[in-house]
């Protein structure tokens, strides 16, 4: 690993202000499990780290009138075990559980795996079918978006220089509704997805009212699968029109090719693990 | 200023007060081999990934391997070293001796701080539990059986 300045800041303006001045050779660090590994393969070569380990209000969990708001430096394991989340968003619990193994959930952070942007993480489509905001804070003002509107391309975000995404805001889940996560694992326990599906959905009396799906491993980003949704919203269920929709996705994902299978491989699995997660947030599985 | 020069930084590793100055690149687990001398700790992949290098850092599993000495500055460390003694082997290196728990031992101090980890949060763990907390501790030799029935042995359940 080549070396780096480390510096410590205790204040969001501090961070900002060594942002400003060190611009593109800077890099903000969280828990830094995914940044010292990228250093050590010089896939990262920052000049500057700004650790964010003590600006004091950047973690924790907790609930208010309008959702969940998850503190950009709450690590893994937090969100992974908080009661407050297995209660209201047992989904997120569900996606963080599937990351990685205990030893990593315990530093990685919610905000710097986000701004990390591996397309294969479990979260991201969690956070999709939650319909999940994230804060964006800069020196200038702060702003909140779509967590859809996070993702721009492999390992690439909307976080502009100088902004830091400080917190993520997940809306309560209506009464009633079921949710599940599939992560398609052919290898090991703690490895990234060759395929994951996140679904959520509210049914009545035999009828789809709202669906949501989302993918991880199945493109440069998380994959909002937008062509399902609209497949079955306001349709009558049955195994057929599950089996119809699921179909739909392939046209929505673009794997890359890689030791965990080929795209048309993983494309074929999408539709697979697709389906089955539709079925199960539909009761018919 | 350089940026390879060194940051003062302060810490307890096994109970005793540290203070040294590190560069920003000395990885944890550097600092405690080369630096301090407790090479019960050891390196492997390098990546995070295959749990030789676990410490508890304030009371939790870490992968002390891509964990900057940096940001141990004001924290807890425990390594093997500070697990049991000579004398009084801590229950989990015991049950590793009695259930054949290692063989060539490189991936064995990891093990046996998670082990410690797993039972200090769960102490009756299920098999399920014991697989799922040391998914991520490989052993090339003892094909796990021998290690999830040394935790099942240290928490006092039958095997």
């Amino acid at each position: 690993m080549r070396d780096f300045y480390f510096h410590s800041p205790t204040s969001l303006q501090e961070v900002f202000s060594l942002l400003e001045e060190h611009g593109e050779d800077a890099r903000p660090m969280a828990g830094g499990t995914a940044l010292v590994v990228l250093m050590k393969q010089s896939l990262v070569e920052a000049e500057h780290f700004v650790s964010l380990a003590r600006v004091p209000g950047l973690a924790g969990i907790r609930a208010e009138a309008d959702g969940l708001h998850i503190g950009a430096l709450t690590n893994h394991r937090d969100v992974e075990t908080s009661p407050v989340v297995k209660q209201g968003w047992p989904l997120l619990a569900e996606v963080y559980r599937n990351v990685a193994t205990v030893r990593i959930r315990n530093v990685a952070t919610v905000g710097g795996g986000l701004a990390h942007a591996d397309p294969a993480q479990d979260p991201p489509p969690g956070f999709i079918v939650l319909d999940a905001r994230v804060k964006l804070v800069s020196r200038s003002g702060e702003r909140v978006i779509p967590i859809t509107e996070l993702f721009t391309d492999y390992y690439e975000t909307s976080i502009r220089p100088g902004e830091l995404l400080t917190e993520v805001i997940v809306p309560p889940v209506p009464a009633g509704a079921r949710s599940v996560y599939l992560k398609f694992l052919p290898r090991t326990a703690d490895d990234y997805a060759t395929v994951s599906v996140a679904a959520l959905a509210e049914t009545e009396d035999g009828t789809c009212r709202r669906l949501k799906v989302a993918l991880g491993a199945a493109g440069p980003t998380p994959v909002h699968a937008t062509a399902v949704e609209q497949a079955l919203n306001g349709q009558r269920i049955s195994p057929e029109a599950v089996r119809l929709a699921a179909e739909a996705v392939a046209a929505q994902v673009d794997p890359l090719d890689d030791f965990r299978g080929s795209s048309e491989y993983k494309r074929d699995m999408a539709v697979v693990f697709t389906r089955r997660a539709v079925e199960r947030v539909l009761g018919l599985a | 200023m350089a940026a390879s020069d060194p940051i003062p930084i302060r810490l307890t590793i096994n109970g005793k007060q540290h203070q040294a100055s590190v560069p920003p690149r000395r990885t944890l687990v550097d600092f405690l081999r080369y630096d301090l001398g407790l090479t019960g700790t050891k390196e492997a992949c390098s990546v995070g990934v295959c749990g030789a290098c676990t410490v508890l850092l304030n009371g939790r599993i870490a992968a002390s391997c891509i964990t900057l000495a940096v940001q141990a500055d004001g924290a807890e460390i425990v390594t093997i070293e500070g697990i049991g003694s000579e004398e009084h082997l801590h229950p989990v290196q015991q049950a590793f001796i009695d259930h054949g728990g290692f063989q060539c031992g490189i991936c064995t101090p990891g093990q046996i701080v998670a082990a410690k980890a797993l039972l200090d949060e769960n102490p009756k763990p299920s098999e399920d539990e014991i697989k799922e907390w040391l998914m991520g501790n490989l052993c090339r030799c003892t094909g796990y059986y021998q290690i999830i029935e040394s935790v099942k042995a240290a928490s006092g359940q039958a095997v």
